[in-house]
């Protein structure tokens, strides 16, 4: 029973919205934490709170993660500064990630 | 040329360390922290003012503050769009920055007239939070237009309770409700340190000014003559507001000074998701980079001769 582990890092103005399109599609557990880097955005220090990023990990099974992916890609990329991706992983206790 | 406030030189600190890409770094905990008693000490005081001698005037100035907010917004939209040949969104969004204020250049405002002994009418704190919120609804109608499909609900939870209004709001309240006697105790914290902890916060600015500086390279030049010519035409505009509501020289000033600053806090957080196509990057560079240097270097002092000039 595989897993997908999908990855986002994006502004943490969208810490809200994501949470609403995790819930939407039945994902109950998620990890969020912050970081820092550079993109095409410029440099997103987090040193104070309009340049704060985020990193989303998310473990769910294949269609809710396409869906999700699905989700980004229709509603964030053309405004954010955001980047994602999935891939499959092995997980203790898959049952727990549906 | 009267010396600068101390905590002046602290900003231009922050500007030179950042620039010299310098390995000087807050924690951004303590940006959040320092920010936060800046908020709540700004409220308190004016709270505590307010409820020694709250007026009758006071209900008649209300609106004309709120409605100033409003026309100094749509007169930056109309610049930016129309003579800036910006796209909607961003002019917009800009213009809801500029019709906005700042708390940290009204914080300056404060010590600067602190400093020089000029009292100030104790409403200055409550027309703070006044100015916050119209502008940012403005810029966010023109950018989107008045249709239904908003999800005004989320935009209303953002402009009213994003972390600037809220503090100010509180401390008023508390300010307003246990009175002088009452803040004593905690007056130490946010009184007595006040100028330290914006001495600190302005460290911090002048180095994040340096981090959106590059945000000018698009629309570089008329943004930049934008960012420096909208604060004194603004703050002019506010001073004589300030005159026309009967406030004193340290009023005006203060009134002037909230007309010519550009939000960084508040507006940023509330157009990022109201307006998502606007550049934040554009808004910021301006608002914070030049125009919230340009106050506190300059135009402060410079309304006050205005406001002098004005009422007297």
């Amino acid at each position: 029973m595989n897993r997908k582990l999908v990855t986002v890092i994006t502004e943490a103005a969208l810490e809200r919205d994501l949470i609403r399109e995790l819930t939407s599609l039945g994902i109950g557990g998620y990890t969020f934490s912050e970081a820092r880097g550079r993109g095409s955005h410029g440099s997103r220090t987090s040193s104070w709170e309009h340049s704060q990023n985020l990193r989303l990990e998310v473990l769910c099974d294949d269609a809710r993660a396409q869906a999700l992916m699905q989700r980004l890609r229709e509603g964030y990329f053309d405004d954010y500064a955001m980047i994602a991706w999935s891939h499959d992983v092995d997980v203790l206790r898959p049952e727990k990630f549906p | 040329m009267p010396a600068l406030d101390p905590v002046v030189y602290f900003f231009l600190l922050g500007l030179l360390a950042g620039f010299a890409k310098a390995d000087l770094r807050l924690p951004p905990s303590i940006y959040e922290f320092v920010s936060t008693v800046l908020l709540l000490a700004i409220g308190l005081k004016g709270g505590v003012e307010l409820a020694r001698h709250a007026t009758l005037e006071l209900a008649a100035q209300v609106p004309i503050v709120i409605g100033m907010g409003v026309v100094l917004a749509l007169l930056a939209f109309a610049v930016l769009r129309y003579l800036g040949r910006f796209d909607l969104p961003d002019a917009a969004s800009i213009a809801a920055h500029y019709g906005s204020v700042s708390v940290g250049t009204f914080a300056v405002g404060v010590a600067f007239l602190a400093s020089a002994n000029i009292p100030y009418e104790p409403q200055l704190s409550l027309f703070l939070v006044l100015l916050e919120v119209p502008a940012i609804l403005v810029g966010i109608v023109l950018a989107r237009g008045a249709h239904a499909g908003i999800g005004w609900g989320r935009v209303l939870h953002e402009a009213f309770l994003g972390r600037s209004v809220l503090l100010l709001l509180g401390g008023l309240v508390i300010g307003w409700a246990a009175g002088e006697q009452g803040v004593a105790g905690i007056s130490p914290l946010f009184i007595g340190l006040f100028k330290g902890i914006l001495a600190l916060f302005l460290l911090e600015m002048g180095l994040i000014a340096t981090q959106h500086i590059g945000g000018l390279r698009k629309h570089g030049v008329f943004l930049a003559a934008f960012a420096i010519v909208t604060p004194v035409v603004f703050g002019t505009i506010g001073a004589f507001t300030g005159s026309m509501l009967g406030l004193s020289v340290g009023g005006t000033t203060l009134l002037a000074t909230l007309a010519g600053s550009a939000s960084y806090i508040a507006a940023p957080a509330a157009m990022r998701t109201a307006v998502p196509q606007a550049d934040p990057g554009l808004s910021l560079a301006a608002a914070l980079a030049l125009t919230f240097p340009f106050n506190i270097l300059i135009g402060i002092p410079l309304y006050q001769r205005i406001a002098q000039w004005i009422v007297t």
